[in-house]
C-alpha cells in the first residue's frame, strides 16, 4: 500500500466502516432494550435514543462513501426529520401508555403525574386535551 | 376560524426551511430550482395554513453552536447509557415520573425543551401541561429523590441553554436575574 492511497481513500473507508459498525451496534442496543426492559416507558427509551445516533452514524458513513457533495443535504434533512419526529412519537406513545396504565408502579421511585392525571380525569372526563396534543400534534 | 395575518418576517424561517427541503430532495441547488421551490413554499404556506410559531425575535449563533455540539455528545452518551442499562439491568431498572416546572411559557421553547429532553440521557417527556408549562418527564434509572432532583436540574439547564439561544429579551433578563441571585 503506497502512502498516497493511505492518506485519502483508506481513511474515509476506515471512518465509514467504524461508523457503520457502531451504528449497527446502536440498532442492536435498541433491540436488546426492547426485549429486556420491563414496561412501555423504559422500552420507549430504548426505541428513541440509540435509534437517533445509529441513523446519524449510518447516514454519515453513507455520505462519506457516496463521495458527492449533493447527497449531504438530503442526509442532513433526513436526520433532522428524525430528530423532530422521534420525540413526538415517543411522547404520544408514552402519554397513551401512561393513561392506559401500561406501566409497573412498583418500578417507579416517584410519580408526580398520577395525582394530576386523576384530578384532570375527575374534572372533565376524557376531554382534557391540553397543550400536549396541540403543540406536538403536527 | 379567523386567520391572523402573519408578517413575511415571521414566516421567513418556515419558507427558508421548505426551500431547503425542496432543493435537498431534488439534490439540485441551482437558482432556477430554488426559485421554483420558493414559489411552491409560499403556495404551501398559504394553502395549508398553520398557526404561526411565535419566535423570540433573536437567535444567538455563538450560543447555538456549543449547545449543538454538547447536544450531540449527550445523544452519544444517552445511547451508550441505554445500551448499558439494557444489558446490565434489564427488567430490574427503576425509573420515575418527575414534574419539571419550566420558566418559559412560549410554545416554541417548551416544545424545543421537550424535544431536547427526549433525546438526552435518561429522560422522556410523558405529558405537557401547557397552562403551567410543566413537563412531566419519565427518567430511566432514577432510583431516589436525589436522582430526581438531578434530572429536574438537567432539564432546567437545557431550557436555560435554549433561552440563551432563542428566548425573548424578557426571558433572558429574567434568567440572568435568577442566576445572579
Amino acid at each position: 500500500m503506497d502512502p498516497e492511497t493511505f492518506s485519502g481513500d483508506t481513511v474515509i473507508d476506515a471512518v465509514s466502516a467504524v461508523f457503520m459498525v457502531v451504528g449497527a451496534l446502536m440498532s442492536l442496543a435498541a433491540a436488546v432494550g426492547l426485549l429486556r426492559f420491563p414496561d412501555l416507558m423504559t422500552r420507549m427509551h430504548a426505541a428513541t435514543k440509540p435509534q437517533v445516533l445509529g441513523l446519524f452514524l449510518l447516514l454519515f458513513a453513507l455520505g462519506l462513501q457516496m463521495r458527492t457533495w449533493w447527497v449531504w443535504p438530503v442526509l442532513v434533512v433526513a436526520w433532522i426529520f428524525q430528530l423532530l419526529t422521534v420525540p413526538v412519537s415517543a411522547h404520544m406513545v408514552g402519554r397513551a401508555g401512561y393513561r392506559t396504565k401500561h406501566l409497573h408502579p412498583e418500578l417507579l421511585s416517584a410519580d408526580e403525574l398520577e395525582a394530576v392525571v386523576q384530578q384532570a380525569a375527575g374534572k372533565s372526563g376524557f376531554s382534557d386535551d391540553d397543550g400536549g396534543a396541540t403543540t406536538d400534534g403536527r | 376560524m379567523s386567520r391572523k395575518r402573519i408578517s413575511l418576517r415571521q414566516e421567513l424561517p418556515l419558507l427558508v426551511w421548505l426551500v431547503i427541503v425542496w432543493a435537498a430532495l431534488w439534490q439540485n441547488f441551482s437558482p432556477g430550482n430554488l426559485l421554483f421551490g420558493a414559489l411552491i413554499a409560499v403556495l404551501v404556506a398559504r394553502l395549508f395554513y398553520l398557526p404561526p410559531v411565535e419566535l423570540g425575535g433573536r437567535f444567538n449563533l455563538l450560543r447555538a453552536v456549543p449547545f449543538g455540539l454538547h447536544f450531540l455528545a449527550k445523544v452519544v452518551a444517552a445511547s451508550f447509557q441505554v445500551l448499558f442499562l439494557a444489558v446490565a439491568k434489564g427488567p430490574k431498572v427503576i425509573s420515575a415520573v418527575v414534574a419539571v416546572p419550566l420558566r418559559s411559557h412560549s410554545d416554541l421553547l417548551v416544545t424545543a425543551t421537550g424535544h431536547v429532553t427526549a433525546l438526552i440521557p435518561g429522560s422522556l417527556v410523558v405529558e405537557v401541561d401547557r397552562s403551567t408549562s410543566t413537563l412531566y418527564v419519565h427518567g430511566i434509572n432514577v432510583r431516589n429523590a436525589e436522582d430526581a432532583a438531578q434530572l429536574r436540574k438537567d432539564v432546567r439547564n437545557t431550557e436555560a441553554g435554549l433561552i440563551r439561544i432563542m428566548g425573548t429579551k424578557a426571558e433572558l433578563s429574567a434568567l440572568n436575574q435568577e442566576l445572579d441571585s
